[in-house]
């Protein structure tokens, strides 16, 4: 702790304090229930442990996360509506609340109270002093200021368990870190499903109708006089039929590309880079197909890399270069560019991307070039 | 030239009934209009067709089959005249097509090209005849390339070898480029002797100019 003084005039002692204080009367659940096993037989004890749990479960809970905001500045997410109970119980974070609110109620009261009390107790004995029996006041006098003196340094460790518990709770009452990255992960593949989806959707609908179109069209043009006013009219309509045709063919595959998914990504890089205004070296060399995620985040790493060579670095010429090896995807786009390239939006996006399917991203870019990206994905396909 | 037999496969109805009313107003005959890859290569085993048109996707995978089915074709009897279609080109499938037969009677066009009837009708044709017709896309992108051995040719011999895998005939090559027929002549001699190519009978050496072109 940096300034003493600073922590110590704080909130956070006394928010640590009541953090664990206002758990102790938890503890007259179990006692009540110990009770009625002592004296109605532990079969009504079992019993009224189990119904006092199913019932006062939730509202325990409840508890935990509202106790949660003396310590923790962020609010715990709220539930949310309650779902049916079967869907409860089949959900894991379910038990796992039912397992800490049991361990919280049967222990951490005892604990948290322990430990408040233990931090204190040797400044307390030392202020209780002057009333002790056969001590003359006026001689303990010292030991009760010293007492005072000491009481806090009791903060420091009623703080640091209070942080701890906390973070404890944390964990069980809001998704933890891990967890939110596997979430992002069905997100990331629950959104290329439906650009999938959508990829399909135009190809086989608009796509096809504006072919039929333009054809039609093409067939009308042939059987009206040449440059007569209606066959000016339909060379124009034709024309546009057909631009609309290249511009919705460059918004599918920009939506998904469809040789990705067929040939894989060697393939589907070579095709990028053969639209490349910037002359580019493919080289990638795997012996399998990669797992379908990796290969799509490859992909747009590499469509991104090469638009921005395009866009910006000034370059003469570009490389891909992928390789299996080590359990995991090597990936490196090179440029002789002006270099200087910052982590824009782009390649922020793109790094967001590579994380979620736990991969890093390397750019190394100084001024006056070259540029080198390198991403590295871990696959366990032994491609 | 007329009255070719086509067996057309394409999943689309509206686009396959529209084809077959193409090509009969053209004089040619639809033998057989088919939704799939085993419905295509059934139709050619049945009627021996001068020609296939093909959709590249189709059912069940929706992936390549109408590719595969093209292929298998053409390694059972080389030199098969196919057209295939397809609503985006790859090079990988322009590459993996005249691999087959060295590219003699192969077609690889957007289906944006129908809509241009008289020049589809037209490449229909010479790929019938045994030429090679690749979309002027796939040619766009290739030549945006710089490398070798393409690099070795000047700009205007790699606009005559686009142009030569578009499947244009040397008069149509030198009425696009507005010059003399003979001036082409001197183009293609130059590119020929630049990649390399062996003396041989000229149609095969154009294509081997296009091959080397894809590959490059």
């Amino acid at each position: 702790m940096q300034r003493p003084w600073a922590f110590l005039r704080s909130s956070w002692p006394w928010r640590s304090l009541a953090y664990l204080l206002v758990g102790a009367p938890l503890g007259a659940i179990p006692l009540g229930v110990f009770a009625a096993a002592y004296r109605y037989g532990v079969v009504v004890g079992l019993t009224a442990g189990i119904v006092a749990a199913m019932l006062l479960g939730p509202l325990v809970a409840r508890f935990e996360r509202t106790r949660l905001r003396l310590v923790d500045r962020v609010p715990v997410p709220s539930p949310g509506p309650r779902p049916p109970l079967t869907t409860r119980l089949r959900d894991p974070v379910t038990w796992r609340e039912y397992g800490f609110i049991l361990i919280s109620m049967l222990t951490l009261w005892i604990l948290d109270l322990a430990l408040v009390l233990t931090s204190a107790w040797v400044p307390l004995i030392l202020m209780s002093g002057p009333f002790q029996p056969g001590v003359d006041p006026r001689s303990g006098l010292p030991l009760a200021l010293l007492g005072v003196a000491l009481l806090p340094l009791a903060a420091y460790p009623t703080t640091a368990w209070a942080g701890a518990r906390a973070m404890i709770a944390r964990a069980v009452f809001a998704p933890g870190e891990a967890e939110i990255i596997r979430s992002r992960a069905r997100l990331v593949d629950a959104f290329e499903n439906e650009r999938r989806r959508i990829e399909r959707d135009l190809h086989d609908g608009a796509q096809q109708r504006l072919v039929s179109l333009t054809m039609k069209l093409g067939l009308a043009r042939l059987d009206l006089a040449p440059g007569s006013p209606a066959e000016a009219q339909i060379a124009e309509a034709h024309e546009e039929a057909k631009q609309a045709l290249a511009e919705l063919r460059e918004l599918i595959r920009g939506v998904h590309p469809q040789v990705l998914t067929n040939r894989g990504l060697a393939a589907a890089v070579q095709d990028v880079a053969g639209r490349s205004p910037v002359p580019v070296r493919v080289d990638i060399d795997l012996a399998a197909r990669l797992p379908v995620t990796v290969e799509v985040v490859a992909y747009y790493v590499v469509c991104e890399a090469l638009t921005n060579v395009a866009r910006h670095s000034g370059a003469c010429r570009s490389s891909v270069r992928a390789r299996h090896r080590d359990g995991a995807l090597h990936l490196e786009i090179d440029d002789d560019g002006r270099g200087g390239a910052v982590p824009g939006t782009g390649l922020a996006g793109l790094a967001d991307r590579v994380s979620v399917v736990d991969g890093v991203m390397k750019l190394s870019s100084p001024q006056g070039g070259p540029t080198s990206l390198q991403v590295e994905i871990p696959c366990p396909v032994s491609a | 030239m007329s009255g070719l037999r086509v067996v057309l496969a394409e999943d689309v109805v509206l686009l396959r009934e529209g084809l077959v009313g193409l090509l009969e107003r053209f004089g040619h005959e639809v033998a057989a209009a088919v939704g799939d890859a085993d419905a295509l290569l059934a139709a050619v085993a049945e009627h021996e067709p001068d020609i296939v048109v093909a959709d590249v996707r189709m059912p069940p995978g929706f992936t390549d089959e109408g590719l595969r089915a093209a292929l298998t074709l053409r390694a059972r009897r080389p030199g098969f005249p196919v057209l295939v279609l397809s609503q985006y080109v790859e090079q990988t499938y322009a590459a993996e097509l005249l691999d087959e037969g060295a590219g003699a009677g192969v077609g690889y066009l957007l289906k944006d090209r129908i809509g241009d009837v008289k020049d589809f009708v037209e490449a229909l044709e010479r790929v019938a005849a045994g030429h090679t017709v690749i979309d002027p896309e796939v040619v766009r992108q290739l030549l945006s390339r710089r490398r070798d051995p393409i690099s070795r040719l000047t700009p205007r011999e790699r606009e005559v070898l686009g142009l030569i895998a578009e499947g244009r005939s040397n008069a149509a090559i030198a009425r696009r480029l507005t010059v003399t027929e003979a001036a082409v002549s001197k183009h293609i001699a130059a590119i020929l002797t630049k990649l390399d190519l062996p003396p041989a009978e000229d149609d095969h050496r154009r294509v081997l100019a296009v091959l080397a072109y894809l590959r490059a």
